[in-house]
C-alpha cells in the first residue's frame, strides 16, 4: 500500500511528459501531470500527491518557484521533490536543492535510477511521517500527564494544606510541583496547643514518589488532631508506608513536636540531612542529626521511634531541609553543601531575615531558583501570637451524657506502651458542652497525667530540667524508667454532674502509685517564666475553673463548669 | 556507568562492582547483576570503589538486593565506600541494614 504513490509530474515538453508518466505508472504509481509550475501548484493543492517530479525550466512559472510554493503548502509533511534537469553546471543543480528540491535526475531518463530514487524518497517520506506522528503522540501524552498532575496536586493540596503551614511562625520554601519530586511538608496544631511539623522526602521522582504522600499526610493529620503523641504517629506512619510501598521506595523524614507550654522540642530524624536548632540567645547551633532509618523500611517490631528532646526559648529557630538544598550546584558543578549553610546560620545577626538570606544565597549560588528542594523554618513564639482554628468536631445533636463517673487505672504494662490521652479526650468530648474547650481539657489532662507518670510513678525530679544538659538527662531517664517499669499505676477519675439550676460540672482527678503531689508543689510560688520546669501545674490552675488540693489522695481535683444552655 | 558481577570460585559469594554514578539509570543493570547469575550465593559484596555518586534511588536498589537476598537474613557488605558515599549511607542509617566498610 505504502509503495503505491500518487506522483505529480510537471514537465512542459509533451513528449517527455508522456515518457515519464509511462515509466512511473508502469512502476505501479498513480500519475498526475502538469505542463507548467502554476498548474503543478494547483494540482498539488487539489490532489495532495505524495511525490513530485519537477522540470526546472518551464513557461508561466518555473520549477524553482513551484517547488518553493509546494514546500510551503506541505508544511511539516515531507513531500519529496525530484528535479528533472538537463542543466549540468553545479550552480544550477545547487539552485534546485535550495528551492526546496530533495534530489535531481538528469535527462535523458534512466528507468532504473528513476525507480530507485522514487523508492529512496518514499522511505524518507515515511520516516518523516513516523517522526511527526510520534512527536504528536509524545506531546499528547505529556499534556495528559500534566493535566493528571494538576488534578492530583489539587486533591493533594486539600489534604496536605488542611494544616497550619501558614502559621506566622513557619516559613518554608517549596516549589509548587515539589510533590512530584517526592517532597512533603506538613504542619498541624495539637489539641494541647503545640505543633507537629513534618518534612518528608520520598525516594525517586514523579508519581511513584508522590504516591506515598497521601497516606502519610492522612495519618499525620488525623492522629495529631486526636491527640496522639509523636511515637504513636511515627509507628503508624512507618507501618503504613512499609505495608503499602514497594521495597526500595521509602521516605526520609523529620518530625518535630513543639510544646509551647512545656517549652520542649522533640525531634525524630530518619534519613534527612542534619536540621538545626538555632538559639536566639547566643546564635548557638544544635544539629538535629538523623539517628534512624527512613520511614517505610523496617518492620513494626524493629522500628525505633525514640526522639531527642531540647528545651526551647523565645525566638529559637528550627531549620529542616531536604538534600536538594545541600546538592544545589553552581555553574562549576560545586555543591552548596553543609558548610555554606552553617556559615549563614552562624553569621546572621538579624534572625528575622535569616530565612530570606538563605533563600537568596541559594538563588545566587545556583543562578536561578531550583525546583527540587524544600527548606523549612519554625520559630518558637509566644503561643498567644498563633491564631488557632477551633477544633472541628462532628456534632451529635443535642443529646449528651449527664451525671456519671468513671475511673481508669493504667498499670505498668499500659504505661510503658500506651498513651491513654487520646482515648480519654474522646470520652470527655461525648459531653457536648465540653467540646468547645477540647484544647484546654487536653492540656490539663496531659499535664496531670505526665506529672503523675513522671514524678509519681517514675520518681523523676523536675529540678533536673533547670539547664539544657539536665533537660536531656531528664528525658533519657524518663525513657529508661518507662522501659523497665514493672509496677505502679496512674488512676484517672472523671465525674460529671448536672447542676440544679442547669449547666453542669466535670471533675477530674489523677492519682498515682508513687508519692503523689507535695502540697507545696500543688500551690506553687510565682515562678520566672524562663524556668525550664514547674509550669505545668500553674497552667492547670489557669485553664481550669477550680482546683482543690485533695490531701488524702495527695492530688489535685480539677473542675470545669458550664452554664445552662440558653 | 558499568556494573560487573563476579561470583567467587566456590559460588558462595557474589562480588558486584559499580563504576561511575549509582543512580536510577543503573536500576535495570544492577538488578540483572544479581538476578541473572548462575550461582545462588550466600553472601554479597557491593564494591563502591569506583562509584562517583550515589543517590536515594541507589539506596532503594540496595534495599531491593537485600530483599532478594533474604531480607533480615541477607549477608551484604558494602565495601570501599569513599567519604561522600559513606556520608550518604550514614544519614540514612544504612549501617543498621548492611555492613559498611
Amino acid at each position: 500500500m505504502d509503495n503505491r504513490l500518487t506522483v505529480l509530474i510537471a514537465e512542459d515538453s509533451p513528449a517527455d511528459r508522456m515518457l515519464l508518466s509511462t515509466i512511473v505508472s508502469r512502476q505501479g504509481h498513480r500519475v498526475l501531470t502538469a505542463a507548467n509550475g502554476l498548474e503543478a501548484v494547483a494540482l498539488f493543492q487539489q490532489e495532495q500527491p505524495q511525490l513530485v517530479l519537477m522540470d526546472a525550466l518551464m513557461p508561466v512559472m518555473d520549477g524553482f518557484e513551484a517547488a518553493r510554493r509546494i514546500k510551503q503548502l506541505a508544511g511539516q509533511t515531507l513531500i519529496p521533490i525530484i528535479f528533472l534537469t538537463s542543466l549540468t553546471e553545479s550552480e544550477a543543480l545547487a539552485r534546485c536543492l535550495e528551492a526546496g528540491g530533495d534530489d535531481f535526475l538528469a535527462k535523458p531518463y534512466n528507468r532504473e535510477i528513476l525507480d530507485a530514487k522514487i523508492k529512496a524518497m518514499n522511505r524518507l517520506r515515511l520516516l518523516q511521517a513516523t517522526v511527526l506522528e510520534q512527536r504528536d503522540l509524545i506531546a499528547r501524552h505529556n499534556e495528559h500527564l500534566l493535566t493528571e498532575q494538576r488534578v492530583a496536586k489539587a486533591v493533594f493540596d486539600k489534604v496536605a494544606h488542611s494544616g497550619c503551614l501558614n502559621a506566622p511562625n513557619i516559613r518554608y520554601l517549596q516549589s509548587p510541583y515539589a510533590l512530584f519530586n517526592g517532597d512533603l511538608l506538613l504542619a498541624a496544631f495539637k489539641p494541647s496547643g503545640g505543633m507537629h511539623v513534618l518534612l518528608g522526602d520520598f525516594t525517586g521522582h514523579g508519581l511513584p514518589a508522590a504516591i506515598g504522600a497521601m497516606p502519610l499526610a492522612e495519618v499525620f493529620y488525623s492522629m495529631t488532631a486526636k491527640g496522639f503523641g509523636m511515637t504513636d504517629i511515627l509507628r503508624e506512619m512507618n507501618a503504613k508506608l512499609k505495608r503499602i510501598l514497594p521495597v526500595g521506595v521509602f521516605c526520609c523524614a523529620a518530625l518535630l513536636n513543639l510544646s509551647f507550654q512545656r517549652r520542649v522540642l522533640e525531634v525524630w530524624n530518619g534519613g534527612l540531612p542534619d536540621g538545626y536548632l538555632r538559639r536566639s540567645m547566643d546564635g548557638h547551633l544544635q544539629p538535629l542529626v538523623s539517628r534512624h532509618l527512613p520511614l517505610g523500611i523496617l518492620d513494626e517490631s524493629a522500628f525505633n521511634p525514640a526522639c531527642e528532646a531540647y528545651p526551647l526559648q523565645q525566638g529559637d529557630r528550627i531549620f529542616l531541609l531536604s538534600d536538594g538544598v545541600l546538592e544545589t550546584s553552581n555553574a562549576e558543578g560545586e555543591l552548596f553543601g553543609e558548610q555554606r549553610l552553617c556559615e549563614l546560620l552562624l553569621a546572621n545577626r538579624q534572625p528575622t531575615s535569616l530565612f530570606a538570606e538563605i533563600q537568596q544565597a541559594l538563588a545566587d549560588f545556583h543562578g536561578q531558583s531550583k525546583d527540587d528542594l524544600s527548606l523549612l523554618e519554625v520559630e518558637w513564639v509566644d503561643e498567644a501570637r498563633l491564631q488557632r482554628p477551633a477544633l472541628s468536631l462532628a456534632g451529635s445533636g443535642g443529646s449528651t451524657l449527664h451525671d456519671w463517673n468513671v475511673q481508669f487505672e493504667f498499670r505498668a504494662e499500659s504505661l510503658r506502651h500506651y498513651n491513654p490521652l487520646p482515648f480519654l479526650l474522646q470520652l470527655l468530648l461525648e459531653v457536648q458542652p465540653l467540646r468547645a474547650r477540647a484544647g484546654q481539657l487536653y492540656t490539663v489532662l496531659a499535664e496531670l497525667y505526665s506529672n503523675a507518670l513522671e514524678h509519681g510513678v517514675l520518681g523523676l525530679d523536675s529540678r533536673l530540667k533547670r539547664d539544657a544538659e539536665g533537660f536531656a538527662r531528664y528525658y533519657q531517664a524518663r525513657s529508661a524508667g518507662l522501659a523497665s517499669l514493672t509496677e505502679g499505676y496512674v488512676r484517672v477519675l472523671f465525674e460529671v454532674r448536672s447542676a440544679a439550676q442547669g449547666g453542669g460540672c466535670l471533675r477530674v482527678q489523677v492519682e498515682d502509685s508513687g508519692s503523689g503531689l507535695s502540697e507545696q508543689l500543688a500551690h506553687p510560688p510565682a515562678q520566672a517564666q524562663d524556668a525550664l520546669s514547674g509550669r505545668g501545674l500553674a497552667l492547670v490552675r489557669k485553664l481550669a475553673d477550680a482546683c482543690h488540693w485533695q490531701a488524702a489522695q495527695r492530688c489535685l481535683s480539677v473542675e470545669f463548669h458550664w452554664p445552662a444552655q440558653a | 556507568m558499568a556494573i560487573l558481577a563476579q561470583p567467587s570460585a566456590d559460588g558462595q559469594e557474589l562480588h558486584i562492582s559499580i563504576q561511575g554514578r549509582f543512580d536510577f539509570g543503573a536500576h535495570q543493570e544492577f538488578r540483572n547483576a544479581y538476578e541473572r547469575v548462575e550461582v545462588t550465593p550466600k553472601r554479597y559484596v557491593v564494591d563502591l570503589r569506583d562509584t562517583t555518586y550515589l543517590d536515594s534511588s541507589a539506596l532503594g536498589m540496595l534495599l531491593l538486593l537485600r530483599d532478594y537476598a533474604g531480607g533480615d537474613r541477607a549477608d551484604i557488605r558494602l565495601i570501599n565506600c569513599n567519604a561522600d558515599v559513606r556520608k550518604i549511607l550514614a544519614i540514612s542509617n544504612f549501617e543498621q541494614l548492611f555492613s559498611i566498610a
